[in-house]
């Protein structure tokens, strides 16, 4: 990723999130979910699931996975890596930054 | 197993169950040869789509297929189609295929699924009633719903409500006929069947509960299904959704023990050590629910399975336990079925908002068995996962937190 490209977006309030949960942000047509770990990090993927296009953040995270909520897809939402069937493409993932109480989204 | 040469592992079925455990034996390290026998001409696809997308879908549906040929060949998994497996001999350890063909293993899979059960009326011949399990079938099934056409569906279980579902988003109209008195009644308890009995009526079903056919009737290119009430409901398509039947013919032939489907132990094992057997094919006893033995048909157990059996058939002895889990989509409702709700003798009722509700089943002693919820997939899947977690553990919660909604069953799992 070309980070000198970034555009950082500003999402949400950083405590609008529990942590080890997840939030939906739309942004310029686009669909992202916002995950704060269990050791309280930020993280962002694409908010749909690769298998079906499904919100995945009506899902359950648990450490440091999010299950999707149709068919129990399972990524691993700081590297969008696909952990098995029903799902076997990764999602993407987006650089976030907090800066002021804010969570901010690094969109190219 | 023999010694000496690369051990062969065979897999009869190409479905959920058995693509899943073909890759399942790579994940775990087998290096043997492994090959999945399908009847079907298609590499493994998804069924659950067939009654869903396949037919709403503006494009020509095309399947879902599992695995692509490229994972197939990183895996070294040899799929082979229109290959139906004729025989297993036991002594010799062969199958024989409808070619002639004989295939060695050492362990074998049986995952050779359910078929639609028949319709047993008079006037019931394959050019009248139709059925719902193949991608083919599907396809079929399509190219009659059309706008203004009117089907009629016979059986209101998952599959029969979801085709209602789907004809009338393409603008079909629908008679659904049950024999129950009402929708549902082995798999759900009766407020959550209402609310689907509900939507359906709101879609322009027409739901005939509780009654019964007489026969089937050709009418001229169109067919009639005459009820025993005497009316008779002319329509353009007659589909039938009422159950499945076990493919066990292979198995009872080779002298395995059937049980309401083939019969497996606690680690998917047949009564023949090197044979196992997982998916809508299988019954097995359930851990969870004091041995009590099921055959469930249903997508996640099939993976679950699938997963299972291949570490049996590389000698693990876990037992088998996963919490049963079913999910149906009909219009903009999504069902999910935790667990087994006929184990419990109380509901505790969860209202999670905008019509979804989330039922929890308890067994007498307190014991969380099952939970159903009905409601848009949003509002109801991260709640019926938790409780699915709770079931696992065999949690007693406490009935008032169950009943409000303010009380996260997260929390509850942690306790
Ligand atoms: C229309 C439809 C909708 C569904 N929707 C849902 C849903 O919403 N939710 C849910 O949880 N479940 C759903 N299911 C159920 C789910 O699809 C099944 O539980 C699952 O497919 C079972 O997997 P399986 O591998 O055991 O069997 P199957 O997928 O049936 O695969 C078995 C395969 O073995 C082949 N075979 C049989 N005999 C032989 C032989 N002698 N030689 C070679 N091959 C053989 C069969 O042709 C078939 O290809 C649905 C099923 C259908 C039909
Ligand atoms: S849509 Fe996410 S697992 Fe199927």
């Amino acid at each position: 990723m070309n980070t000198a490209a970034t555009n950082w977006i500003a999402a949400c309030d950083a405590d609008e999130i529990d942590e080890e949960d997840v939030m939906r942000f739309d942004h310029d047509g686009r669909t992202y979910a916002i995950y704060r770990s269990p050791d309280d990090e930020y993280f962002a993927t694409d908010g749909l699931c690769t298998h079906e296009q499904i919100h995945l953040a009506d899902g359950l995270v648990m450490d440091h996975i999010i299950e999707c909520p149709k068919h129990n897809g399972r990524f691993d939402y700081r590297t969008g890596q696909a952990k098995g069937a029903p799902v076997c493409v990764n999602l993407k993932t987006y650089p976030v930054k907090l800066d002021g109480g804010k969570v901010f989204l690094g969109l190219a | 197993m023999a010694g000496g040469a690369k051990p062969e592992f065979i897999v009869i079925g190409a479905g959920e169950a058995g693509a899943r455990a073909a890759m399942a034996l790579r994940e775990n390290g087998f290096a043997g040869k492994v090959t999945i026998l399908g009847d079907e001409a298609h590499r493994p696809y998804e069924r659950p789509p067939l009654s869903k997308a396949a037919l709403t879908d503006a494009d020509e549906p095309q399947a879902a297929f599992i695995l692509t040929p490229d994972r197939l060949d990183e895996h070294g998994i040899a799929h082979r189609a229109n290959a139906p497996v004729t025989t297993i001999d036991r002594a010799a350890h062969e199958v024989h295929l409808e070619t002639g063909e004989r295939l060695r293993y050492d362990r074998l899979l049986i995952a050779t699924g359910a078929r639609a059960r028949k319709l047993a009326l008079p006037g019931a011949t394959p050019e009248s009633v139709h059925y719902l399990r193949t991608f083919e079938e599907a396809r079929a099934l399509r190219s009659r719903l059309t706008p203004g056409s009117h089907i009629a569906i016979i059986g209101g279980g998952f599959i029969g409500l979801e085709l209602a579902a789907s004809a009338r988003a393409r603008g079909a109209e629908v008679t659904l006929i049950e024999l129950a008195p009402r929708l549902l009644a082995r798999a759900v308890p009766a407020a959550i069947a209402g609310v689907i009995a509900a939507r359906h009526e709101a879609a322009g079903v027409r739901l005939l509960l509780g009654t019964g056919i007489e026969r089937i009737e050709a009418v001229g290119e169109r067919h009639a299904i005459v009820l025993s009430t005497g009316e008779r409901i002319v329509c353009d398509g007659i589909f039938a959704g009422i159950g499945a039947v076990a493919e066990t013919a292979l198995a009872e032939r080779a002298g395995l023990a059937i049980e309401n489907g083939i019969a497996v132990d606690e680690r998917l094992a047949t009564t023949d050590p090197d044979i196992f057997a997982a998916g809508d094919c299988c019954s097995f006893p359930h851990a969870l629910y004091g041995g009590r033995r099921l055959r469930l048909e249903a997508w996640r157990n099939a993976q679950d399975q699938g997963n299972a059996a291949a570490k049996a058939m590389l000698g693990g002895s876990d037992a088998y336990d996963a919490v049963p889990w079913f999910w149906s989509d009909q219009y903009d409702l999504t069902l999910q079925i935790a667990g087994l709700a006929d184990e419990g003798s109380e509901t505790v009722t969860r209202d999670l908002g905008d019509g979804a509700r989330l039922d929890f089943h308890l067994a007498a002693d307190g014991r969380l068995v099952a939970a159903s919820a009905v409601g848009p997939n949003g509002k109801i899947a991260r709640e019926v996962r938790l409780a699915e977690m709770l079931i696992a553990k065999r949690a007693m919660p406490d009935k008032a937190a169950l009943a409000d909604v303010s009380v996260k069953l997260k929390g509850l799992l942690a306790g």
